[in-house]
């Protein structure tokens, strides 16, 4: 079994629905941890039964209440519109058609202070899991249930090797890696699962790594 | 390690142990967790069921649409339940959780937010008609997250992708496999009450008024609960569920890919769509889908 029993028994949560609220929770919660700044304007494009029954679930409390870091088990989930008002956070909702995603699907795009923007797509799976499914359009598959590390570097030769290094030398051992390239000698994108917490002075070495262009951790 | 439920069986026969022990061990190897720390997550968790099982007994919740409001408290205090007092506890007490998650309060999902009150009330019910202890109410749940994983991993527990059967109704399958747990029957008997809980239910859709995890989510926790109660029951009588719990999961599974979008979690077909749910929509909406937040 691959699955622990505290996926089935938990998440300990707010209500109403494991998939329509304590996921849109962590899926909000995780994507803004990917687009990793800060950011004063999100959309949430609802997707399936997202869009069809999320209201009556609080999907939209939930998925606001993750943009803003508040977790599954945090009662002011119910107060996500005020607390967004407060720290001057603007948002917006709307129906989306999603193409070869699950049936409770979201787009996120975030509107950074920068004035970039970060677009993550992904789903609540169903009892509280989730699967982030796209990053700025580069195909992904990020459950974070285990400690995760999203790299984006340049396609070239030794950049994995360099980046695997750091890792072995800090203990670190790799329980899964995905890449992904949109073309070849471009940005490609690599999603580490690792069986250790990555400690931040680690982050910050793969940060500083020849070719890396961003690292981001969800833990 | 297991993989379904012939599996687990197994191992717990051929090693003569308790299949709490079986999926005690796996969870360690899974997590690198000591038995200590599963224990206290477990218990953690079985603390949070307790709260919300009997939080709205006494204290009716308020929620958007106020659909179930004071059903907990209106079971808790009737008097002369047909059923006896430990059926309509155990339903009193699904309800106080359905109450307590359509409210947007704590509950830990089991496997869902929207099955939270089934197997809250199996083990609390049961727990106390049997005089159990702490520790044996966590054992069972402990078995019960080991049939709600080989259910996960082998069918769905997602409202939206499989309808009640796969919530309500995993929760139902889980609970039985705890009651038997906690009455000390066989690890066979587990499994027969977990192959007749699901077929008991099979086929269930998910059709919530408004969209809202209220009706007839609540009614459908307790019923589910009872049926978790008396799938136990039959399976501690010695009856054999002849089709395997495994091939009953799988069963499940081809059914709710079966059931048509309307009857999974959209609203859009069973008694969502009836005249009487219409009028409930509109009356909370202003227009017909979509609630005010």
């Amino acid at each position: 079994m691959n699955l622990s029993i505290f996926d089935v028994i938990g998440p300990i949560m707010i209500g109403p629905s494991s998939s329509h609220t304590a996921g849109a929770v962590k899926l909000a919660r995780v994507s803004a941890l990917i687009a990793g700044k800060p950011f004063k304007h999100v959309e949430f494009g609802l997707h399936g039964s997202f869009a069809k029954t999320g209201k009556g679930h609080g999907t939209h409390l939930a998925l606001l209440a993750g943009v803003l870091g508040i977790t599954e088990e945090d009662e002011r989930i119910k107060h996500s519109l005020d607390i967004a008002k407060a720290r001057g956070i603007t948002y917006t909702f709307r129906e989306v058609e999603l193409d070869d995603v699950h049936e409770n699907a979201a787009m996120i795009t975030f509107t950074h202070d920068d004035n970039t923007s970060t677009q993550i797509t992904g789903c609540s799976v169903g009892g509280g899991r989730i699967l982030i499914t796209n990053i700025n359009g580069v195909d992904v598959e990020v459950s974070a249930e285990q400690p995760t590390m999203i790299i984006q570097q340049l396609d070239k030769p030794g950049v994995i090797a360099r980046i695997s290094r750091v890792l072995a030398e800090n203990s670190i051992n790799i329980g899964l890696m995905r890449f992904s390239r949109v073309a070849k000698r471009d940005v490609a994108t690599s999603v580490l699962e690792t069986d250790q917490k990555i400690p931040p002075e680690v982050v910050q070495r793969l940060a500083t790594l020849d070719d890396v262009l961003l690292v981001r951790v969800i833990q | 390690m297991y993989s379904s439920i012939q599996d687990l069986v197994g191992q717990a026969n051929s090693r003569q142990l308790p299949l709490s022990q079986v999926i005690l061990e796996s969870e360690m190897a899974l997590t690198e967790k000591s038995e200590q720390e599963v224990y206290t997550l477990l218990e953690r968790h079985y603390d949070v069921m307790v709260s919300s099982a009997k939080k709205a007994l006494t204290q009716p919740q308020q929620m958007i649409g106020g659909l179930i409001t004071g059903m907990a408290a209106k079971q808790y205090g009737y008097e002369t339940p047909l059923a006896g007092k430990y059926l309509n506890d155990v339903m009193a007490m699904a309800l106080s959780s359905s109450e307590v998650n359509a409210s947007m309060g704590l509950v830990c999902a089991a496997p869902t937010g929207g099955a939270s009150g089934v197997l809250p009330a199996v083990l609390l019910g049961t727990a106390g008609k049997l005089q159990s202890t702490k520790r044996q109410a966590l054992d069972a749940l402990l078995v019960a997250a080991g049939v709600g994983a080989v259910i996960t991993k082998d069918a769905t527990v997602s409202g939206a992708e499989g309808g009640c059967q796969a919530e309500c109704g995993a929760a139902a399958a889980m609970g039985a496999a705890a009651v038997v747990t906690l009455a000390g029957g066989t690890p066979e008997a587990c499994a027969n009450a977990v192959a007749i809980a699901l077929m008991n239910c099979m086929g269930l859709v998910c059709d919530p008024v408004a969209g809202m995890v209220q009706l007839p989510c609540a009614f459908r926790n307790a019923s589910q609960a009872v049926n978790a109660i008396i799938s136990a029951d039959m399976a501690l009588a010695g009856q054999r569920s002849v089709i395997p719990a495994d091939e009953v999961i799988e069963a499940l599974f081809r059914v709710g890919k079966m059931l048509p979008e309307a009857l999974r979690e959209t609203a859009l077909g069973g008694i969502a769509v009836s005249k009487t749910a219409k009028q409930i929509t509109e009356g909370l909406t202003g227009d017909a889908g979509t609630i005010q937040i």
